[in-house]
């Protein structure tokens, strides 16, 4: 500590020093006056040396875990304990689900449809986890499967007037093929020629809606396209935000209980060991090929089902939705929530979608404190905001193990 | 080796090729039911290659890899995927150990079951009760296999967290749960003090009699495998330059030569 502390004052002396000519002289030039803004050079000496202090410490705390780590203790934090407690994770779920159903009843139209959005995210963010996060197969191009979802409705909406109800499984399954599709020919490829070769799936989709205008209409896109049905009802505006944002807590809520479940079971399993070590989980008799188009082409799903959701809430679509920013931005969210940890997507889609939203005013440095504040996770926290939790199974010899604590 | 003995695994002229470097040069091998043989030989002699050829990882350069199977057909191995021949009924451990690090002890034995089970995607999504009685039973045979190994106590850790000779251990449950035939080691004692060397000895004993499984160890160190391991074969610049029983090994000019050497050279 008290070394951080002498480090941060030497920086901070030598910011102060640096940044002396620009911080505190001023010529005037008109008065042919020199001014001394001593204030100045006051708030460079705080900020900079509260800035290295705090990058300081919490390297220091970095090591301090890795070396717990290492001699084989517990890391976890007071968070990640509490949420492998089953019945509390129980608990608070309930308790967000509940909120989540009252939340359009309190809040106005506008903040529903941002808490659509963010929702949508959701559902993308746990689908592309199944393909990073438990398979670790790195994939840039995640918003191909996207905007296929959202295309295959616009379209067949606008040419055969077909619903979203029959469209949502449907939407799904061409995501999936899709994926299967794409899938074969990556099926060799690891680490970043994986995600090079993913990175042009998303941008040929790009290109081929732009450019197939007979089938996409080109770059205007599709407009008009329907609105989730409720039995034939006319809803107003307002009632249809209020609709759609509970068809999307439905499909969370579906989309949370099915990837769990993948998770916790044979195929999560493969997938996660897949991750771990390519030769060994071939070596343990799991088939790599079938595997991976298994991850590949279920991640894909949700993206088609999501597209479709997508596609029915802005009645219009156009390739721009479509771009490599979606991809990053999904990514994002896995990463920063946390790998593996459907948690800590969740709450990585929360913070990436909605502090934007709310932050207008700093809406010019969106990207640039995207960008930093990704940098700082990788550099501090590079597990993310909740990583995996560990899952423990029941066995007779465990039985009184867990009656006791 | 009694000659009544089933024959389990027959190696013959297997050739392995990497580029110019001949890693492996027409070695033929035989691993009966019930025994444990060792292939020893100095670093870089060509033994995790031979390993990695009869188990899929590479395909061999030439040669056959058949395996007999009591009371049904032969299988020949060549040119077969790795997660082919666990199936058939090999199984096997790395030099370098390559556990599942990020995953629970007991997560990696359960992984070693996956080609001995069925459920699929939609099984799982479902959670019926062939499921659900699938994975109990996958649970149950993993925590027994880990006792075995005497693991017991650190199902939940994670892999990673393990000392160093607990890996080594972890590492043959996980391969044991895929119920082999025939369990192929890589230097499992590499790294381990005496102590933890004595007690792999035992537990692979105990698995050759017990689980009759058949094993074939490699060994760099030539004393460790002496007591435990009956053929003994030798390889040397990528042949196989003996073969017999430890006593016979011992007293082979050729094999004392190839010791010898290399630790002149070391
Ligand atoms: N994938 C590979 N490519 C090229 N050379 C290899 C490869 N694997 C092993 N070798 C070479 O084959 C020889 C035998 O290596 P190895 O089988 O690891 O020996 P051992 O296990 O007996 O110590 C070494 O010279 C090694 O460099
Ligand atoms: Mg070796």
């Amino acid at each position: 500590m008290w070394q951080e502390f002498k480090q941060s004052i030497v920086v901070s002396i030598w910011f102060v020093f640096l940044t002396f000519p620009l911080m505190v002289v001023r010529v005037n030039t008109m008065e042919d006056l020199v001014e001394w803004r001593w204030m100045n050079i006051a708030w460079v000496a705080i900020a900079s040396f509260l800035l290295s202090y705090l990058w300081r410490y919490m390297l220091a705390r970095k090591q301090v875990r890795k070396k717990v780590e290492e001699e084989g203790g517990d890391t976890r934090s007071k968070l990640q304990i509490m949420l492998e407690n089953e019945s509390l994770r129980f608990k608070a779920m309930g308790v967000l689900l509940v909120a989540a159903l009252v939340y359009p009843q309190i809040f106005d139209t506008y903040q529903t449809t941002i808490m659509i959005s963010a929702l949508i995210y959701v559902v993308l963010g746990l689908g592309l986890n199944i393909n990073v996060g438990l398979a670790g197969m790195l994939d840039l191009g995640y918003v191909a499967f996207f905007g296929i979802g959202a295309y295959t409705f616009g379209i067949l909406n606008h040419h055969f007037d077909v619903g979203f109800w029959m469209m949502l499984p449907v939407g799904g399954m061409v995501g999936c093929l899709f994926g299967v599709i794409l899938g074969f020919p990556i099926l060799r490829l690891r680490g970043d020629y994986l995600a090079i070769v993913t990175l042009g799936f998303g941008m040929i989709l790009k290109v081929v809606l732009e450019n197939w205008g007979s089938l996409t209409f080109g770059p205007s896109g599709i407009a008009n396209i329907d609105k989730p049905g409720l039995f034939g009802l006319d809803l107003s505006l307002a009632n249809h935000t209020i609709y759609i944002y509970y068809i999307m807590i439905a499909l969370v809520v579906f989309t949370i209980i099915v990837t769990n479940r993948l998770k916790n079971s044979r195929v999560g399993r493969a997938w996660m060991a897949l991750r771990e070590d390519e030769v060994a989980c071939i070596a343990m008799g799991i088939d790599m090929a079938r595997t991976k188009l298994s991850a590949y082409a279920l991640g894909a799903f949700w993206a088609g089902m999501i597209g479709v959701v997508f596609a029915s809430k802005t009645t219009f679509i156009n390739p721009a939705s479509f771009t490599f920013m979606e991809s990053a931005i999904i990514l994002s969210i896995v990463v920063l929530g946390g790998m593996g940890s459907i948690l800590g997507v969740i709450l990585g889609a929360f913070i990436l979608i909605l502090l934007p939203e709310y932050m207008r005013a700093f809406s010019e440095y969106r990207m640039l404190i995207f960008g930093a504040s990704m940098t700082l996770m990788m550099i501090f926290r590079p597990q993310g905001l909740i990583s995996g939790l560990r899952q423990t199974y029941l066995y007779k010899g465990a039985k009184e193990e867990i009656d006791n604590g | 080796m009694a000659e009544n003995k089933h024959k389990l695994l027959e190696v013959k002229g297997l050739t392995m090729d990497f580029g110019g470097l001949r890693a492996v040069d027409s070695v033929s091998l035989d691993v009966h039911e019930g025994e444990i043989a060792a292939l020893i030989g100095p670093n870089g002699a060509g033994k995790t290659t031979f390993f990695n050829c009869v188990t899929g990882i590479y395909n061999p350069t030439r040669g056959d890899i058949l395996l007999h199977p009591k009371e049904q057909k032969t299988r020949r191995l060549n040119g077969l995927k790795p997660n082919k021949v666990t199936e058939m009924g090999l199984a096997r451990t790395f030099q370098n150990i390559r556990l599942f690090q990020g995953m629970t002890v007991l997560e990696n034995v359960m992984i070693g079951r996956h080609c001995r089970t069925k459920a699929g995607i939609f099984h799982a999504i479902l959670r019926g009760k062939t499921f659900r009685e699938e994975e109990q039973q996958i649970v149950e045979s993993s925590y027994q296999l880990l006792e075995k190994v005497g693991l017991g106590d650190s199902a939940n850790e994670f892999a990673k967290n393990l000392p160093y000779g607990a890996q080594r251990r972890l590492e043959i449950a996980r391969a044991m749960a895929t119920d082999p035939l025939l369990l192929l080691l890589d230097e499992p004692a590499a790294g381990m003090n005496p102590q933890e060397t004595s007690a792999l000895d035992q537990l692979i004993v105990k698995i050759s009699t017990e689980e009759k499984i058949a094993i074939l160890l490699i060994e760099h160190d030539m004393k460790l495998v002496m007591n435990i391991s009956d053929p003994v074969y030798v390889m040397e610049y990528g042949k196989k330059i003996a073969e017999g029983s430890p006593q016979q090994i011992k007293d082979n000019p050729k094999v004392i030569e190839a010791y010898l050497g290399e630790e002149a050279d070391a």
